[in-house]
């Protein structure tokens, strides 16, 4: 049995070791602190000497989890014969894994369960809505059909508008330079732009020509960092188990909330987002950021 | 064969090196003895990295002295698609400082994915005097300040390019290796980096005496360049090849630009729209006439279909086009497509429906590559007619078809096994179906037999990339016919270890494997440990693997980095056995690299923990069941192969060299 296990996976005898005692550490470390005991458990075969308790905690690791086996290589050699193929059998290329897969000892359990039921575990783990970096496209490619047809309709538009902006902000803007950047935003790139937020370490792009009005951006600015804001928060508390409902970021706009949104322009400076109408948001916004309200009294007054 | 190495003088042996260029060639020269070892490392030019945290500036320089050329990638390629935080690292600056005093003769630079500053390009413009190629690709972190410095400076030693014109072109017997070509700088290239546009006006920086230029890409910028200043550089650059422009530049502009550039090979032109104006449409035409070497043509932002014709008359030049921004509808893509009859590269969007793809089979006979990018990849429902049988038909009508990328919204079994059986010359297959975990449309199937099928019949496949409803079984299938598989992307498939185990147990080649949300966990990664110091990198996101068994792995491999990736916060605040969000593994002899952000923790060996790997090692191997032994012998058999067929190939080049 043993020689055989030998033949059928050299590279999991490499670490899995059938002596327990033997694994990674000498005996006398397995036993030095309960940290180590548990790294030990993961690693040896599943279900042997395990404690019970113990494999509730690591089930979503046991993806072997057959409950009597003995040995956990040979849990694996059992799933390994289960899984020939139909299609392998048809060509009769005897290529030295299939023919391992055929020859060896026919198994008893049928796998047809595993392969047609739909992955459970990992869908689960997927929320609804879109991924996060899928499906896998460059960044400056999404987008690239809605933009095409903002551009041939918004460039009359625009100008007006920076003009119209300009004297809201006050601001001396070359019209040559809005434009400039008017193209970045009329061309189907997809303009995405940093958004950093007050107490959470990492930064986020978002893809301003994906929104079309401010209440959208608030609403994504919100589905970005609520989760990594509560992460932090529980992070620094130490609680890890409090599953309280992540509170929404809410009020970015009016200044109304805890926090607030605001914007580097394309010049450099300091804005608030909501101020000038969207077109113009677009066409200078630099960088955004996610300001304390409590914070903001500062900056207003520099500003 | 020490004897004969000893009989042949150094400089022979050097200048046959030369014609060595594989950089596994060279490797397996260095092996052969110390001798070849020393004589190689001083006349290795070229250098690729390919993770820069791999090995670190101090190594590279103590080895290879003499390094002309260098190649260098940071971030995972996940990066490209958002997964890798910002900040993680990939910084440019620690090697281009260490390089800026060790190779003061550097000829080019080119990085992927890296994090370059303009100070390190300022660095870069007033270090190296013979400074020639500058690529960036995918970088980020830099501004159009720091191409300014690079264009003020790229041509300051135009006096030695007059005395080398009159030196002989190559100088013999001194140094076989010193060829003088060119001093200045005749490539830049920003691929798709993501530049802060400060200014258009960096173009202006390169001085009038700067005529070298052969390559200039910039179409990544977003801004509008100075369009007089672009005009009066390539006005004075009459060997320029490749120059790919911005969307910002107008088409009307484009005739005058390319005008006094007759010797084009690579064109990108900018927003390839514009009112209907004939002259201009003649105009552009007869550009393209004049452009007689013109083989390759991208760019065409917002094509319309009025200017299209104008490539008809070039059409069948063309080997490479790149429509893959050019929102046109079908028709017209498909009538200028089938206009190229010798096409060997298209990239285009899924605008050229299955009826395109049709007409590309049946007129294209000398496609190699095709990607076709979806318009409207977040939508829900199709907005386009373009399914499987597209790739199908092309697969039956383009013999030399042997790269894909697809993107398409249904796929079936069948269709995958067609497409194996009529091209086992595949190579790189990667096809993405929109919807996680779809199954064949047809059985509602996974798609197991499918890829199997693929994987297979293409013996030589080199890069695969899955989706679609994927188990454990098509993981079999790689890891039983994939042996030639070097890079392999994974997403939402496989349902349990065991179809890691598959692929890391038995994929022979793979250097690359990138995994995002699958569950996959410890046993198959702590199985197959040794594995991982085969390869390049392993990435995995979203997968079940815990921070306990990442915490064991780092612990055991020393020579791998083993990263963990969490923006939740420090993974030592959750118990061992939650899954870690985001885990990178990459083999490396430089250890623990110096600028991880706190988002990364690097998995550290515990004190002692060497010693005990020694024992453990010592009694496997005793036992004869450690396959790290068994690896490290295959591995020097395969060398020693290897040398004796350069070996011969060497004597052979010697020989002529010597009639």
């Amino acid at each position: 049995m043993n020689g055989q296990q030998e033949e059928v996976s050299p590279q999991l005898l490499d670490l899995i070791s059938k002596d327990n005692n033997r694994e990674w550490h000498m005996d006398r470390d397995s036993s030095s602190s309960s940290e180590e005991r548990k790294l030990e458990l993961r690693l040896g075969p599943p279900g042997e000497e395990e404690e019970e308790g113990e494999e509730d905690s690591l089930l979503s690791l046991g993806y072997f989890s057959t409950p009597t086996t003995i040995n956990g290589s040979q849990t694996l050699k059992k799933k390994i014969t289960t899984l020939s193929s139909p299609w392998t059998q048809n060509n009769q290329h005897n290529n030295g894994v299939s023919s391992f897969l055929q020859s060896s000892s026919s198994s008893s359990k049928p796998s047809s369960a595993t392969n047609t039921a739909v992955p459970n575990s990992s869908q689960k783990r997927t929320a609804p809505g879109p991924v996060v970096g899928w499906p896998p496209i460059r960044s400056f490619r999404k987008n690239l059909a809605s933009t095409s047809v903002s551009s041939k309709t918004q460039s009359p538009h625009e100008s007006q508008n920076h003009q119209h902006v300009d004297k809201l902000a006050g601001k001396k803007h070359v019209l040559v330079e809005n434009n400039n950047v008017g193209v970045v935003v009329g061309g189907g790139k997809g303009l995405f732009v940093k958004i950093n937020m007050d107490g959470v370490p990492i930064g986020r792009k978002v893809d301003l020509n994906a929104y079309d009005s401010y209440e959208k951006l608030s609403t994504a600015v919100d589905e970005l960092f609520r989760g990594l804001l509560a992460a932090q928060r529980d992070s620094c508390a130490g609680k890890i188990q409090n599953k309280q409902e992540d509170k929404a970021i809410t009020g970015v706009l009016d200044g109304s909330g805890e926090y607030t949104l605001v914007y580097e322009d394309n010049e450099g400076d300091r804005m608030l987002v909501g101020d000038v109408p969207w077109h113009m948001f677009v066409s200078t916004v630099k960088r955004l950021r996610v300001l304390k309200s409590s914070e903001l009294s500062a900056f207003t007054r520099e500003f | 064969m020490q004897r004969i190495a000893f009989s042949i003088p150094e400089e022979v042996l050097e200048h046959v090196f030369s014609f060595v260029h594989s950089d596994k060639d060279r490797n397996a020269i260095s092996l052969v003895c110390k001798s070849w070892y020393e004589i190689e490392r001083w006349c290795r030019r070229r250098i690729f990295i390919g993770n820069c945290y791999a090995v670190s500036p101090r190594m590279l320089i103590k080895r290879f002295p003499e390094v002309r050329s260098i190649t260098l990638k940071g971030k995972p390629h996940f990066a490209d698609f958002n997964l890798v935080p910002e900040g993680w690292g990939g910084y440019a600056c620690t090697w281009i400082e260490a390089m800026a005093t060790a190779y003061p003769w550097l000829e080019e630079i080119r990085l992927k994915r890296m994090v370059i500053t303009d100070d390190s390009l300022e660095l870069i413009a007033k270090s190296f005097k013979n400074f020639q190629v500058l690529v960036l690709s995918s970088c980020e972190g830099f501004s159009t300040d720091g191409l300014a410095a690079i264009a003020a400076n790229c041509s300051n030693n135009s006096y030695i390019s007059g005395t080398c014109a009159a030196v002989p072109i190559v100088l013999f017997a001194a140094d076989f290796q010193v060829k003088i070509e060119s001093v200045n700088l005749r490539e830049l290239d920003l691929r798709e980096s993501e530049v802060d546009d400060l200014s258009g006006h960096w173009l202006s920086q390169f001085p009038d005496s700067f005529t070298s230029l052969v390559s200039l890409n910039i179409s990544c910028l977003g801004s509008e360049v100075s369009l007089s200043a672009l005009e009066r550089l390539l006005g004075r650059c009459p060997n320029l090849q490749s120059l790919r422009l911005n969307r910002a530049v107008p088409l009307d502009r484009l005739v005058n630009l390319i005008g006094r550039s007759p010797n084009l090979v690579e064109l990108g032109t900018g927003t390839y729209s514009s009112e209907v104006q004939p002259d201009v449409f003649s105009d552009l035409a007869g550009v393209f006439v004049g452009c007689k070497q013109l083989k390759s043509l991208s760019g065409f932002w917002d094509a319309v279909p009025y200017y299209l014709p104008a490539v008809y008359p070039i059409s069948s030049r063309l080997t490479s086009l790149n429509l893959s921004y050019a929102t046109t509808e079908s028709p017209y893509l498909v009538k200028l497509v089938s206009e190229c009859q010798n096409l060997q590269r298209l990239w285009v969007l899924d605008y050229i429906e299955d009826s395109g793809l049709d007409a590309l089979a049946a007129s294209c006979k000398d496609l190699r590559e095709l990607r076709v990018f979806p318009s409207d990849p977040f939508g829900l429902e199709p907005n386009v007619a373009l399914t499987e049988k597209g790739l199908v038909s092309v697969s039956e009508g383009c013999p030399k078809l042997q790269s894909v990328l697809y993107f398409c919204r249904q796929m079936s079994n069948a269709a995958l096994v067609t497409i194996a059986r009529n091209r086992p010359n595949m190579t790189r297959f990667r096809l993405c179906i929109i919807e996680p975990r779809t199954p064949d449309y047809l059985t509602l199937e996974p798609l197991d037999a499918g890829f199997g099928a693929i994987v297979e019949h293409c013996k030589d496949l080199q890069r695969l990339s899955l989706s679609g409803l994927l188990t454990d079984r098509v993981f079999e299938y790689i890891g039983t016919y994939g042996k030639k598989l070097e890079m392999l992307s994974v997403a939402f498939a496989g349902d349990s270890d065991l179809g890691l185990h598959y692929v890391l147990s038995g994929c022979d080649n793979l250097r690359k494997l990138e995994v995002r949300d699958c569950p996959f966990g410890d046993k198959a990664l702590l199985a197959n440990a040794a594995k991982l110091e085969t390869m390049r990198s392993l990435w995995m996101s979203s997968c079940a693997v815990s921070y306990g068994a990442c915490k064991l792995l780092g612990q055991k491999m020393p020579r791998l980095n083993v990263e963990v990736i969490d923006e939740r916060g420090p993974p030592d605040s959750r118990p061992e056995s939650c899954p870690v969000e985001k885990l990178y593994i990459y083999r490396t002899i430089a250890g623990r690299r110096m600028d991880m952000p706190g988002f990364v923790w690097r998995m550290e060996g515990a004190s002692g923990g060497n010693c005990q790997w020694q024992v453990q090692a010592q009694e496997a191997s005793r036992t004869k069941k450690f396959t790290v032994a068994w690896h490290i012998q295959l591995q020097l058999w395969l060398v020693f192969e290897l040398d004796v067929i350069l070996f011969l190939k060497l004597v052979s080049t010697f020989c002529r060299l010597l009639a």
